[in-house]
């Protein structure tokens, strides 16, 4: 008997009735679709973008060249040289990030002591011609200097989750 | 010079033209497609004589479904055309000779006194209105039923073989039915024999 | 507009005439054809874009109107490659093959009463003819291109177009036997009386047959397995780029229109409108031109193909086999029978 009214089921393509159902009901759902240039989604606080390096409000670099995220990269992104300045402090002649290695895992900014490498919420960015994507210690300042702000907003809204 | 007759020479000539190609061509993909070719410039001849019917039919028959298996299978096979060629020479005497005693055979029961328009005359032309597809099948069930019921007999038949001869023994799947699986117990599967680790000495 | 066309062109010689007059039917045909498939490709995205919940595509242009013309223009100006050691001559001339059957095919489609370029007696057999050499564009298309996964493409999708074609003609056979002729004008109007006197209900396994072996003789999805990507990248087009490819599209398009087309001609009482015998509403919409409600019975088979590819996963190619020789054809043969009975019982309002 079910082998019948199977067969008679397959007949009268019930199934593929019911499929059509499905899809014809989306045909008139609200659409999803997020226009990105005009429209954004919203970002988080943790967001992972372009890195920055950041200062004290009094204007030295916060980096003390401990090297603790050069090891913590999973990527080899980072590259950091150190040296004694006049006054006596340990500060880097050189920190390099390679975003075309990095994985933007975050690793940098969790191992950072003093708060120094961060990511922030900048994630259109683009480089015009080979190494514009590596990233000096002069241009990662610059950033740092430019966003300053919107980081220090970012960190102080994520803080209680630290 | 009316344009049917134009178009007839037109057609005519590419026929012919169509036809030497499908045996002088050295790839036979391109013999079978000069092949198609040949059916539809038939087909189109056919058309001006104001057999639509026929012409439809032979295009859609042969050239939409026999040349498309033909073709499928020239395209599949691997030819070498040295093998092919091999003894071209020795045969070519003989050849010679078939090819000329069918032409001779051709040309006496085909020509002009067995098929002159004085012998049988040019058919009249009809109308517009004139439907050469109900004319084909009144002429079918009526006058020629039992010619064409035996031909549609014989082909049944000739595809029934055909079917039969492709016609392979169902390959016997033995899976275990699930609810045979479920109920297995262990007790059916496993035997614990007791033995001596070491062959007693006897 | 004819006679006016002719009386302006009367200082030239007779046949010259006749040629010019059939010319600019032809391309009062084939241009909006052409438009038509440029919009379908359009409507073809947005539809699965609705139904997956997107928008799809809407940058150029308001709405992305000119999408297709900014498609086109880019297909234009792209590179034609010829494959190494392809045959230039059957490479080029496959899509050829494809695109000329799927016009030549609308050359006895009637849009109207009397609105037909060659109202030819044997008119659906001319149009069984002209769809079944389309065949040949792929086939030649993917031996041509010297490439595995063409030449297994169009292997597919030979097979299976020659496998549906004779489920498809057994149901052109059931709507002629209805309508007493092979002329597509004297079957639409053998359809009139009302929706219920048109053939779709007489002939439903038939109609659903008809369109379902449509969709598989013109490689749509779920039958598309000639252009599976996922197993053999695009088939029989894999090696065409640029104008070539677009040919290839046009012809896939083209015939898909056609097949809709066909359905509405057939089954759905083609120009007649659906309000016919209904008191009220037949006068109310009786300032409506025929080919209006042509197009849009049309519209709906092939919104149905857009509809059908957002719906069903790929068959697979035994299944295809299958259901075409081993399930439409049995029940195709047992409903002609079914009609024959009918037309000679005269029954119901369709056969009296």
């Amino acid at each position: 008997m079910k082998v019948i009214t199977d067969y008679l089921k397959s007949l009268i393509l019930i199934e593929l009735f019911k499929g059509m159902a499905l899809t014809g009901k989306y045909l008139f759902k609200k659409k999803i679709t997020v226009q990105y240039p005009e429209e954004k989604t919203p970002l988080s606080p943790r967001f992972r973008g372009l890195h920055a390096l950041r200062r004290y409000p009094n204007g030295e670099e916060r980096c003390i060249a401990c090297k603790l995220c050069e090891a913590v990269c999973p990527a080899l992104a980072i590259t950091i040289e150190s040296e004694q300045r006049a006054d006596g402090s340990r500060r880097t002649k050189r920190y390099d990030i390679d975003l075309t290695k990095c994985i933007f895992c975050g690793f940098c900014e969790e191992s950072c002591p003093v708060d120094s490498i961060v990511e922030t919420h900048i994630f259109e960015y683009h480089g015009e011609e080979r190494g514009d994507l590596y990233m000096t210690k002069e241009k990662l300042l610059a950033i740092g200097d430019k966003y300053e702000k919107e980081i220090a907003a970012n960190r102080a809204a994520d803080a209680r989750y630290r | 010079m009316g344009i049917d007759v134009i178009i007839f020479y037109f057609f005519a000539a590419v026929l012919v033209f169509a036809a030497g190609m499908v045996v002088t061509v050295r790839n036979p993909v391109f013999a079978a497609l000069f092949l198609v070719l040949a059916f539809f410039t038939s087909a189109a001849i056919w058309m001006l004589l104001e057999a639509e019917f026929l012409a439809l039919t032979l295009i859609l028959v042969y050239v939409g479904a026999v040349m498309v298996l033909f073709l499928f299978v020239v395209m599949m096979l691997d030819i070498n055309l040295a093998v092919l060629k091999e003894g071209f020479a020795r045969y070519l005497p003989a050849g010679i000779v078939v090819a000329l005693l069918l032409i001779a055979q051709l040309a006496v029961i085909v020509g002009p006194e067995q098929f002159g328009l004085d012998k049988i005359a040019s058919p009249a032309m009809h109308g517009t209105e004139y439907s050469n597809t109900k004319e084909l099948g009144r002429v079918l069930y009526t006058e020629y039923l039992y010619p064409f019921e035996i031909a549609s007999a014989i082909l049944l038949v000739a595809i029934i073989a055909a079917i039969a001869l492709t016609l392979r023994k169902r390959r016997v799947r033995d899976l275990m039915p699930p609810e045979k699986q479920v109920a297995v117990q262990r007790k059916d599967r496993v035997r614990l024999v007791k033995m001596e680790s070491e062959k007693k000495k006897a | 507009m004819v006679e006016l066309l002719e009386q302006s062109l009367s200082w030239l010689p007779g046949n010259a005439v006749i040629l010019t007059v059939i010319i600019v039917k032809i391309l009062v045909i084939v241009l909006p054809l052409m438009g038509a498939v440029a919009y379908l490709t359009l409507a073809e995205r947005k539809v699965i874009g609705y139904i997956q919940v997107r928008i799809g595509p809407n940058r150029v242009g308001p709405r992305g109107l000119l999408q297709p013309i900014a498609d086109a223009v880019k297909l234009l100006m792209k590179e034609t490659i010829l494959p190494s050691n392809a045959n230039r001559f059957l490479f080029l001339l496959g899509p050829v093959l494809a695109l000329a059957p799927a016009l030549a095919a609308w050359a006895v489609i009637p849009f109207d009463e009397g609105w037909v370029l060659a109202d030819v007696n044997a008119g659906l057999l001319y149009i069984l003819a002209m769809t079944s050499m389309g065949v040949y564009g792929v086939i030649i298309a993917g031996w041509a291109s010297n490439s595995k996964y063409a030449f297994l493409g169009a292997l597919r999708s030979a097979a299976q177009i020659v496998s549906y074609e004779i489920a498809m003609g057994f149901a052109i056979v059931g709507v002629l036997l209805a309508g007493g002729s092979l002329n597509i004008g004297e079957i639409v109007t053998a359809q009139q009386g009302s929706f219920i006197h048109w053939f779709w209900l007489p002939l439903l396994p038939l109609f659903f047959i008809y369109f379902i072996s449509g969709v598989a003789e013109t490689n749509r999805a779920p039958f598309d397995v000639a252009e599976g990507e996922s197993e053999i990248v695009a088939g029989f087009h894999v090696e065409y780029s640029a104008m070539t490819f677009s040919v290839f599209f046009l012809a896939e398009y083209a015939n898909m229109i056609l097949v809709a087309m066909l359905a509405a001609l057939m089954f759905l009482g083609g120009w007649l409108s659906p309000f016919e015998g209904i008191p009220g509403l037949e006068t109310l919409f009786s300032w409506v031109p025929g080919i209006v409600w042509l197009l849009a019975k049309c519209a709906f088979f092939c919104f149905l193909y857009l509809w059908f590819r957002a719906t069903f996963p790929r068959y697979r190619y035994d299944q295809i086999m299958r259901l075409g020789w081993k399930v439409f054809i049995p029940i195709t043969i047992v409903w002609l029978m079914v009609v024959g009975g009918l037309v000679v019982a005269e029954a119901g309002p369709w056969f009296d």
